[in-house]
């Protein structure tokens, strides 16, 4: 294949002169980075809750958490954010939803993809917590109660503590995925990582360089996450239990 | 070394040198479509009236039919009684990519000929000029570009437009926020829904995106062309015999005034998907162009 190598690329002023192509692909590296702090941050809390809820006897409060649960982890990534980005401004009130519309349009970009990859994220945090509190021994929970402890005290004091530590590992493979997953925010034109490896090829014609910056790009973060949390899952073992020595 | 030997030797290099050109017209692209029997053809699926998908998921549009008359022009070179055509969707971002890793043999849709992109792949003889221009509702009070400051303007990612408009928003401070559209579609869409004022994009696809929308009578093209280009067909470079082929296909459909009459039935007359004529006259660079084939890019 004939190809013309030219890793050079990254030095040049961009066509639009306001940076170098290396400066758009930082950008692109922070954004992604951003974007995916804030919503695993928010996917984080709102999971811990959904998937707490699923356990609780009261049928309404766990029936509510399921649906969420469902809504959430059914719909493809892709749809859920071109509901948040194309259809929410349309059900808002017409003046609301066109002042709302003329605005800073990255700002747009950011909110939807923040709501679309924490609340897809959120349910399936949620089944992670859900399946660490249920991996306990029914004991634990009765043994709390008997105690004296009230339900949310059991929760607090036995329950999570322990089921937490059981969900470092799949967390963080959903804290993997949220990174990975923001690359579909490009399609709404939010200039993250993806976006901006893809600009650069459409400005530099120098497919390979770029994706190969990219996918580095990616590998490093990965790696950073993978290694942050095997320091997490290390720190917080408790010993002589499951995970612990 | 004995004589007989070195008589050989000579005889064999003989043979070898006699042979090599007959030989020579089929290697690269065009040897492979003979030895597969296929040719593998890039399209886009929302450049209206370039390329695109009608509503029974056809490719149709006017690089399409200028793409189909290269097809026959090849099958002729090769003497093949059957060839089988594969049709790959292709998107800009990807187009370049597709076309190097021998994916795609061909593209015809709406791929500017351009410097930058003459490094990784050839471009055909030109097959279509556009002016770079705007799109935007009657009632918007958008004249021209000037009138864009301050604004959110919408275009294509990947395009020469959405270059110019950056160019543009940092060397004029006008302070425009630009939003950068996955597809000509996207982008309609984000000027129809009231995302942007304004959609910058090549004049032939704008009148395209009209065609298309809900009420085309409430949308304009306007402004001053900010830079022609030339759209080409693209193959793999350093394949001469190949882009001789596709080059004298389109160089005679327009000599001959074959590629005039397709122009009027994508640009003058009623197309799908909706019966909208888009009524885009032949301008003075395309009469040019059919007069004097050539594969020159504009920057």
């Amino acid at each position: 294949m004939a190809y013309n190598w030219d890793w050079g690329v990254f030095l040049q002023p961009t066509a639009s002169g306001d940076d170098t192509y290396l400066g758009w692909m930082i950008y692109g590296f922070k954004m992604t980075i951003g974007l995916s702090l804030a919503a695993w941050v928010l996917a984080l809390l709102i999971g811990a809750l959904v998937g707490v809820l699923r356990t609780v006897p009261n049928k309404w409060l766990s029936g509510i958490a399921t649906a969420w649960v469902e809504l959430f982890r059914n719909i493809p990534l892709l749809v859920q954010l071109f509901l948040w980005y194309f259809v929410l401004p349309e059900l808002l009130p017409e003046s609301l939803g066109n002042a709302y519309k003329q605005s800073n349009p990255v700002v747009q970009q950011f909110l939807a993809a923040l709501l679309c990859l924490a609340l897809f994220t959120s349910a399936r945090v949620a089944e992670q917590v859900r399946s660490g509190i249920h991996s306990l021994p029914p004991g634990q929970k009765n043994a709390g109660l008997a105690m004296g402890f009230t339900l949310p005290q059991t929760y607090r004091f036995v329950l999570l503590p322990m089921a937490f530590r059981i969900v470092v590992p799949p967390l963080t493979s959903e804290f993997l995925n949220i990174f990975k997953n923001s690359a579909v925010c490009s399609t709404i034109g939010l200039l993250e990582l993806a976006a901006q490896g893809r600009q650069l090829v459409d400005y530099t014609a120098q497919p390979y360089e770029s994706f190969i910056a990219v996918t580095l790009a990616y590998l490093i973060i990965n790696v950073v996450v993978m290694f942050g949390m095997r320091w997490v899952e290390a720190r917080v073992r408790v010993p002589g239990y499951i995970g612990g020595k | 070394m004995n004589k007989t030997c070195t008589r050989f030797a000579v005889t064999a290099l003989t043979a070898a040198l006699l042979a090599a050109p007959a030989f020579a017209q089929e290697t690269g692209t065009l040897k492979k479509i003979k030895d597969t029997g296929t040719i593998s053809l890039g399209h886009r699926e929302s450049s209206i009236p370039f390329s695109y998908y009608d509503d029974k998921q056809q490719v149709i549009g006017y690089s399409h039919e200028m793409m189909l008359k290269a097809v026959e022009a090849v099958k002729a070179e090769l003497k093949l009684a059957k060839l089988d055509v594969r049709l790959m969707p292709v998107t800009s971002a990807n187009r370049i990519t597709l076309v190097q890793n021998g994916s795609v043999d061909l593209e015809c849709g709406s791929t500017t000929n351009n410097l930058e992109r003459q490094k990784q792949v050839a471009f055909s003889d030109t097959i279509f000029i556009i002016g770079t221009r705007l799109m935007t509702k009657k009632t918007s009070g958008i004249n021209d570009f000037p009138d864009l400051a301050g604004k959110n303007v919408v275009t294509t990612a990947g395009t020469t437009s959405e270059r110019l408009l950056r160019k543009m928003n940092e060397e004029k401070q006008m302070k425009m926020n630009v939003i950068s559209a996955k597809d000509h579609g996207e982008a309609f869409l984000t000027l129809e829904t009231g995302r942007a004022v304004a959609f910058m994009m090549d004049d032939a696809l704008l009148f395209g995106e009209m065609a298309k929308a809900k009420k085309p009578g409430d949308w304009t093209v306007v402004g001053t062309p900010q830079s022609f280009e030339a759209y080409g067909c693209m193959m793999r470079k350093d394949d001469p015999a190949f882009k001789k082929v596709v080059d004298a296909a389109l160089a005679k459909a327009m000599t001959s005034g074959e590629a005039e009459k397709i122009y009027q039935k994508w640009f003058q007359q009623p197309i799908p998907p909706k019966g909208l004529n888009l009524g885009f006259p032949l301008s003075d660079a395309m009469k040019a162009l059919y007069k004097a084939p050539n594969d020159k890019a504009f920057d």
